[in-house]
């Protein structure tokens, strides 16, 4: 039996990961990924939290994560394709239209 | 049939209305019939109501018509309603009556101007306006037809505003009008704080049940003067009626001499019983009264513009009608009003003719001689001449008599002696008038002798009407010698005025202030007659000895200037120096300094917006922590 702790190490790993190859990276695609490591390492949480505590709720709020992740992801490809056609590039840096 | 006085003012709004949306596509023909045919339809009803009026029993009156709440605000409520008695009914049928005279008379005259529909359209304006102010039953209502009948002056001064002279001349009426009318409004409010209506009905209550002060009398009679003054040109408000000769000369008959000017001597006799409550008021009254008919006449006598003479005259004669209501004899005040309507608006017309024959000559150094050409003009102006100069037999003898008899009886003799010296002086300058216009040479410029024609049948019809009323007039009002009934117009007067206790004086002073009364007026014909007729040398000779004396009667005492210098230049002056420093610096200086504030502080907040995601995301991870943070420790 692996101690729960393991878990939850394991999801904050995956956490801090996700938000340092956000800051890092500098694609949207990459990003992108990072966020969904995030949303996984999450999902990590909750069940590892569903396990322990025997409340069935985490179980089934995880896949209402999996599912908008999913959707989340295809608008989000979608977008980038868009903005990839018209500014012929994906690094973030060459989308500031909104700067003061 | 009396009821239907209230409907005296409405042809003329009517006409009003319909000229001023057709009037320009309207025929002059079918303009001038419209016109006119209004004026006349509001005298048939007037004459009706006046018939109707003889017959009511005095305690009906005065007959009030309310037609609808006007104003109702808390304690403060005024109607739209209307007021018939005496007084009402002299001045409605002078309004109208003269009114249509000058109406027909203006066919003529405005013949070839342009502006035809829209003078007319003033003209009806005015009337109803002028209607307004005297049938209405309270001070506010009266405001109203105060304000319209200052409105019509106003457009009617500066009809031909595309000459500077009127534009101004039409201003300079306005805004002295207004300084007057601003002591109109506060007397009006303070009749409210005292009596808390404007009702006349409920003035004259409060007055008899003694509920107002003597003070507050004092103070409300002062006020309503001011407004007089501004309105009948009293000093020292008188500078605006001279100008006002700037409009077409009917219009100068009309609203300048026979009406509207007369509103001010109408509302004080309205107020009568507050000026004989309050003896400061009246006496004030009759002290601005005689000097400005002191002081008009002398500026009268060395004019050369024939309008200017009558217009110093109409101050001067206005100034009688205050002295009447200062000592107490209103109802010879508003004798004088209805016999001053009739002689001066004469004198204006047959003026009007004589500059209508001459293509608009109005000097009268540059006439002379005219008798011979203009038959049917200087008959009727001698009549008005004679009237006004006080010769016995005329109306203005027997009205200008009564207001001075009255003064003399109320021990007012210095008021009295001022009255007499006056009337020296109207005989004078107007047989001065008469004498360098239709007698002596002819000063004519040729081309207005080329033109010379007699006015047509439209305008000297108009004259012999008026002529005939100028003469018959005073034998409705004579004085107390023939007999105690023989003032009917006074008696007729006697349920609006409360008669005054009157100084008691025998007949035989009676007779003597009668006597003293036509050598006065002769005097003044025949120094007139000299100085102009038989000896026509000397005035040139009387110029060159005292020119200082002549100087400052031939500008005016220098008021006009004295006025620019002490109040319109330093007006002037002060408002370009706030304009430059308060309002540039200081109004302008606020509102772009909070602009570029604004815009300073945006442009220094707009830096957070880098429009980088990194950056966004750093701050909501920064907001995320502090906020986990917060709530864990």
């Amino acid at each position: 039996m692996i101690p729960p702790s393991y878990f939850f190490i394991l999801s904050l790993v995956l956490f801090v990961l996700g938000i340092i190859a956000f800051f890092v990276k500098r694609d949207l695609i990459t990003q992108f990924m990072a966020v969904e490591i995030m949303l996984n390492a999450a999902n990590l949480a909750f069940l590892a939290l569903a396990k322990l505590s025997n409340f069935l709720d985490a179980q089934v709020v995880v896949f209402f994560v999996i599912t908008v992740a999913a959707a989340e992801a295809a608008i989000g490809l979608a977008i980038v394709l868009l903005i990839f056609r018209q500014k012929k590039s994906i690094k973030t840096e060459d989308m500031r239209t909104m700067k003061g | 049939m009396t009821e239907m006085f209230w409907l005296i003012p409405l042809a003329p709004a009517a006409s009003t209305l319909i000229l001023v949306v057709f009037g320009r596509k309207l025929p002059k023909k079918y303009v001038s019939l419209l016109a006119c045919g209004a004026v006349l339809v509001s005298f048939a009803i007037a004459v009706i109501s006046f018939l109707g009026l003889l017959k009511t029993a005095s305690a009906n009156l005065p007959l009030i018509k309310s037609l609808f709440t006007w104003i109702r605000a808390g304690s403060l409520k005024a109607d739209f309603s209307l007021q018939f008695d005496s007084l009402s009914a002299i001045m409605v049928l002078v309004v109208t009556g003269v009114g249509f005279l000058i109406h027909v008379y203006s066919i003529g005259y405005m013949s070839e101007d342009k502006g035809y529909a829209r003078y007319f359209a003033y003209l009806n304006l005015f009337t109803f306006a002028m209607l307004l102010l005297v049938l209405a039953s309270n001070m506010i209502l009266m405001f109203v037809g105060w304000e319209g009948v200052g409105l019509c002056s106003y457009l009617l001064i500066g009809f031909w505003f595309e000459k500077d002279s009127a534009a101004n001349a039409g201003k300079k009426a306005f805004i002295l009008n207004r300084i007057g009318d601003a002591g109109f409004i506060l007397g009006i409010l303070f009749i409210f704080l005292a009596v808390g209506s404007s009702e006349f009905s409920a003035i004259g209550s409060a007055i008899g049940h003694g509920t107002l002060t003597q003070g507050m009398a004092t103070l409300i009679a002062i006020l309503l003067f001011v407004g007089a003054a501004g309105k009948s040109a009293q000093l020292p408000l008188y500078v605006w009626l001279p100008d006002a000769m700037e409009g077409p000369t009917p219009v100068s008959a009309l609203i300048h001499a026979a009406t509207m000017v007369t509103a001010g001597v109408y509302m004080v006799v309205r107020m009568n019983l507050l000026y004989t409550l309050s003896a400061t008021g009246g006496q004030i009254v009759a002290i601005v009264g005689a000097l400005t008919a002191v002081f008009a006449a002398t500026m009268a006598l060395t004019q050369n513009d024939i309008k200017r003479v009558l217009a110093y005259s109409t101050i001067s004669q206005l100034g009688y009608m205050f002295i009447g209501c200062g000592v107490g004899a209103y109802a010879a005040g508003v004798f004088h009003l209805t016999t001053h309507a009739f002689f001066k608006s004469l004198l204006f017309l047959s003026a009007g003719s004589v500059i209508h024959a001459l293509s608009g000559e109005q000097d009268m150094r540059r006439m002379g001689g005219l008798k011979k050409y203009l038959p049917r003009t200087y008959p009727p102006f001698l009549v008005g001449a004679i009237a006004i100069a006080g010769v016995p037999f005329l109306s203005g003898f027997f009205s200008k008599d009564a207001i001075l008899t009255q003064a003399f009886a109320q021990r007012q003799y210095f008021i009295w002696a001022l009255g007499l010296a006056g009337a020296v002086m109207t005989a004078f300058y107007m047989f001065r008038l008469i004498f360098l216009t239709f007698h002596g040479n002819e000063r004519l410029e040729s081309g207005a002798k080329h033109h010379l024609h007699e006015s047509p049948k439209v305008m000297t019809v108009p004259l012999a009407i008026l002529a005939f009323l100028s003469i018959v007039a005073g034998y409705v009002g004579l004085p107390a010698v023939f007999g105690e009934k023989a003032n009917i117009f006074g008696r007729f007067l006697e349920p609006v005025i409360k008669p005054v206790s009157e100084g008691h004086i025998g007949l035989g002073t009676e007779w003597t202030l009668i006597l003293i009364s036509v050598a006065v007026a002769f005097l003044g014909i025949f120094l007139a007659y000299v100085l102009y007729l038989r000896f026509p040398g000397i005035p040139g000779k009387l110029v060159a000895w005292f020119p200082g004396l002549y100087g400052l009667l031939y500008k005016k005492y220098y008021v006009d200037e004295i006025y620019k210098a002490t109040i319109v230049n330093p007006l002037v002056q002060g408002s370009e120096w706030i304009y430059s420093h308060f309002d540039l610096k200081v109004v302008d200086g606020t509102i772009n300094g909070s602009a570029s504030a604004t815009g300073f502080f945006g442009k220094v907040l707009s830096r957070l917006q880098t429009g980088l995601i990194k950056d966004y995301a750093l701050i909501f991870l920064l907001g995320i922590v502090i906020f986990i943070g917060v709530l864990l420790f």
